[in-house]
């Protein structure tokens, strides 16, 4: 077997086992992803009811409280950013990090500084090879978010947002996270968590299941400004778990893509190989019968 | 007769959905009995146990964590961090839980809410024994 071949018949074979290898990641992302998204839509009535118990709350409280209403002088301001903690899932990483840059500069300009809640490996590792200032980071739950998870993160932004901004909390909470609108389709998206905005987040998440024109007039226990105020808080928990675990299904969603066309890749790459070793071997068989009927030829005639 | 549709919701599952003749739940003001024609109420929950009297069928003890309840024309969503029907729960493991929660200390509001919801627990599974719902 000639040199050329050989180099051919072992690049086939290391495709061939990077093409395994993307293969079994890809059906892994997909079965992770099923879950994933089962996950999100477990969790979709809760979210519901507890918008809507908010918003019957807020329109029946007359005060609106620190939670809601904006704040004059911005000092500073949290910025959540949801990456996985592992990579090979194509740019799903680095846009949540492109995104949170363009907000990062975006309060800079606005004279706000922004401090930094990172959640998975991925961000955690371009903060610190940048050298910046992390507030906090949490890794090693971005596939399988629990709603414990939120909560660590909830508590953390929430008691910045709640020491005042002399000692060096928060103003706001601003939330970078991949949103799932579908197995082709996930969008980077930037919410602001708290002060609230309640109105935006009715309408545009929660008008078609809810009729929020008029509410019943509750009677609130034991006043409708303690039940804003204790539901405010798990409104923040609810917003953070909502977004891991819509990340998570986009992780795994990006993972499944990026995965499958590395396979498709290694796929092309193994045919066109085979190929040019089929014609080397067919080279090399012409060269020896050449070689053969030449060297015939010259005995032959000796 | 009028009944109360109801359903209990988790953080991330729906626990328990059906009508029902009557519901009983603990609020910081005290106990609320809930039947047919309430008014509208939103209350917030203490952690404790939900009684829940379906239209068909035995009685419901769940046990709930940090939730709250609204009510409006006889549809009635209780909300909470976390609700376990008490046919969920094992007494062994619950009681383990307990204990284990007991011995960590009650110096951490962490271990103190552990005890809480273990005892919790426990009590929404007794309230299902003692009135004889296990049949």
């Amino acid at each position: 077997m000639g040199a050329q071949l050989r180099v051919y018949r072992r690049r086939i074979k290391s495709v061939q086992s990077t093409k395994k290898i993307t293969k079994a990641m890809e059906l892994i992302a997909s079965s992770r992803f099923v879950k994933a998204q089962q996950r999100v839509e477990a969790s979709l009535p809760y979210t519901q009811e507890l918008l809507r118990a908010i918003s019957a709350a807020v329109s029946h409280g007359n005060s609106k409280g620190a939670l809601v209403s904006e704040v004059e002088n911005r000092k500073r301001a949290a910025v959540i950013l949801i990456t996985s903690d592992r990579g090979l899932a194509g740019a799903y990483s680095s846009a949540v990090i492109k995104e949170g840059e363009g907000l990062n500069a975006l309060l800079s300009e606005e004279g706000v500084t922004p401090e930094h809640y990172l959640v998975g490996r991925k961000s955690v590792g371009y903060y610190k090879f940048r050298e910046r200032k992390i507030a906090n980071s949490w890794t090693g739950f971005t596939d399988q978010p629990t709603y414990e998870d939120a909560k660590r993160i909830a508590s953390a932004v929430f008691e910045a947002f709640n020491t005042p901004t002399a000692e060096g909390g928060v103003d706001e909470i601003h939330l970078v996270y991949t949103h799932f609108v579908n197995m082709a389709v996930q969008q980077v998206r930037v919410r602001r968590i708290l002060p609230v905005e309640i109105l935006e987040v009715s309408k545009a998440e929660a008008s078609e299941k809810l009729d929020t024109k008029v509410f019943p007039l509750y009677d609130f226990e034991p006043s409708p400004e303690a039940v804003l105020e204790a539901l405010l808080p798990r409104y923040v928990e609810n917003m953070i778990y909502t977004a891991l675990l819509l990340a998570a299904a986009s992780e795994h969603a990006a993972r499944r893509r990026a995965m499958k066309s590395a396979s498709d890749n290694a796929e092309e790459l193994i045919r066109t190989l085979a190929r040019q070793a089929n014609q080397a071997r067919q080279a090399e068989i012409t060269q020896e019968i050449s070689e053969i009927v030449g060297g015939a030829d010259a005995l032959a005639s000796a | 007769m009028a009944e109360l549709n109801v359903s209990v919701v988790a953080v991330d599952r729906s626990v328990w959905v059906g009508p029902a003749k009557s519901i009983v739940a603990k609020t910081p003001e005290g106990e609320i009995g809930i039947l047919p024609g309430h008014e509208p109420v939103l209350s917030l929950l203490v952690n404790g146990v939900v009684r829940i009297e379906p239209t068909e069928g035995a009685k419901v003890a769940i046990a709930v964590h940090g939730g709250f309840v609204a009510m409006d024309s006889d549809n009635v969503r209780i909300l909470a961090e976390t609700a376990e029907l008490s046919s969920d729960i094992d007494i062994e493991r619950a009681q383990k839980a307990l204990d284990k929660a007991r011995v960590a200390g009650e110096d951490s509001p962490e271990a103190l809410a552990a005890v809480h919801r273990a005892e919790t627990r426990l009590k929404a599974a007794a309230a299902v024994t003692a009135t004889g719902m296990h049949s």
